[in-house]
């Protein structure tokens, strides 16, 4: 494993640098195909609607995949990233248009943990809604 | 109808293991718009001390959403399918999933209970090679909206 980030470098406060994430149908349609997961209301706006939904909505476990991009990024080596879990509060809708939606993720250090490790929090708000609760990991650190 | 308290503690044995390629790897990493060199190139991975590209943090839930479909959609247990969200997830790495790698999941029933007249249903997946090496234990959580009511 090897993080570019040192331990002694890091406090609680410390800020991960903040990225945006642009979700549109196709990102939804090659995410599917990737992970097996084809639930229609993740690619068919008529199904999507028909339970409730106010139109196709983004696999939560895309933006999982996305939000952690600010953790991976940051630590240099994604093999640090020893812990993650969210949970899912709020649906991301993916319009049919050529902007989609913009997934906005932002961390934090939260605690200093043992073993030169720290717990990171993370933020994630799409529309200003945020959609992911307890965004949470633990990150190996050099 | 509530789900039935008595599936807490029970396991699902692996499906066939599941055989990790680096071409799995890249198509998963271009879906999720990641260009990091660990998850395309072995030699950047060796450069970060890894004997082969590695996945990323929720790779594993391709391996582990197969194996907990046979919870999710076991007969006996009856959860509702068409009314199944995602509630949490999570991952807690022994090491990283990399190509090559043979993975089994086992999974448990961990938690049963209904909130708000949702069924909430924990399942706890312990992910490994077929040699038996701990890779990591994925948690997640479904929700089935509404089956519960009645429950008080």
């Amino acid at each position: 494993m090897a993080a570019t980030i040192a331990y002694s470098s890091v406090e609680v406060g410390t800020e991960l640098p903040a990225q945006s994430f642009p979700l549109r149908r196709v990102n939804l349609v090659m995410y599917a195909g990737a992970s097996g997961d084809f639930n229609v209301i993740h690619w068919n706006s008529r199904a999507a609607t028909s339970v409730g939904l106010p139109d196709v909505i983004a696999h939560g476990m895309l933006t999982m995949a996305e939000a952690a991009r600010v953790l991976t990024d940051w630590v240099g080596d994604p093999a640090a990233v020893v812990e993650y879990g969210v949970r899912f509060t709020r649906p991301v809708p993916v319009p049919d248009d050529d902007t989609g939606a913009l997934l906005e993720v932002s961390g934090r250090v939260t605690e200093l943990l043992q073993d030169r490790r720290v717990r990171v929090e993370l933020t994630a708000t799409a529309a200003g809604d945020k959609v992911l609760g307890q965004a949470r990991a633990v990150v190996q650190l050099a | 109808m509530a789900l039935d308290q008595s599936f807490v503690g029970r396991s699902y044995p692996s499906p066939e293991p599941y055989l990790v390629s680096r071409e799995k790897i890249r198509e998963f990493a271009d879906a999720i718009g990641d260009q990091n060199p660990a998850y395309r190139s072995v030699d950047a991975a060796r450069g970060l001390g890894h004997p082969d590209v590695i996945a990323p943090p929720t790779f594993a839930v391709i391996v582990t959403s197969r194996a907990s479909a046979q919870v999710v959609f076991d007969p006996e247990l009856g959860l509702d399918y068409s009314r199944v969200v995602h509630g949490e997830q999570s991952f807690s790495y022994a090491r990283p999933v990399r190509a090559g790698d043979r993975l089994v999941a086992v999974t448990t029933v961990e938690k049963i209970r209904s909130a708000a007249g949702n069924d909430l249903l924990t399942l706890s997946c312990a992910l490994a090679t077929a040699e038996g090496e701990p890779v990591a234990t994925v948690r997640s959580v479904v929700v089935a909206r509404g089956t519960a009511a009645g429950e008080g």
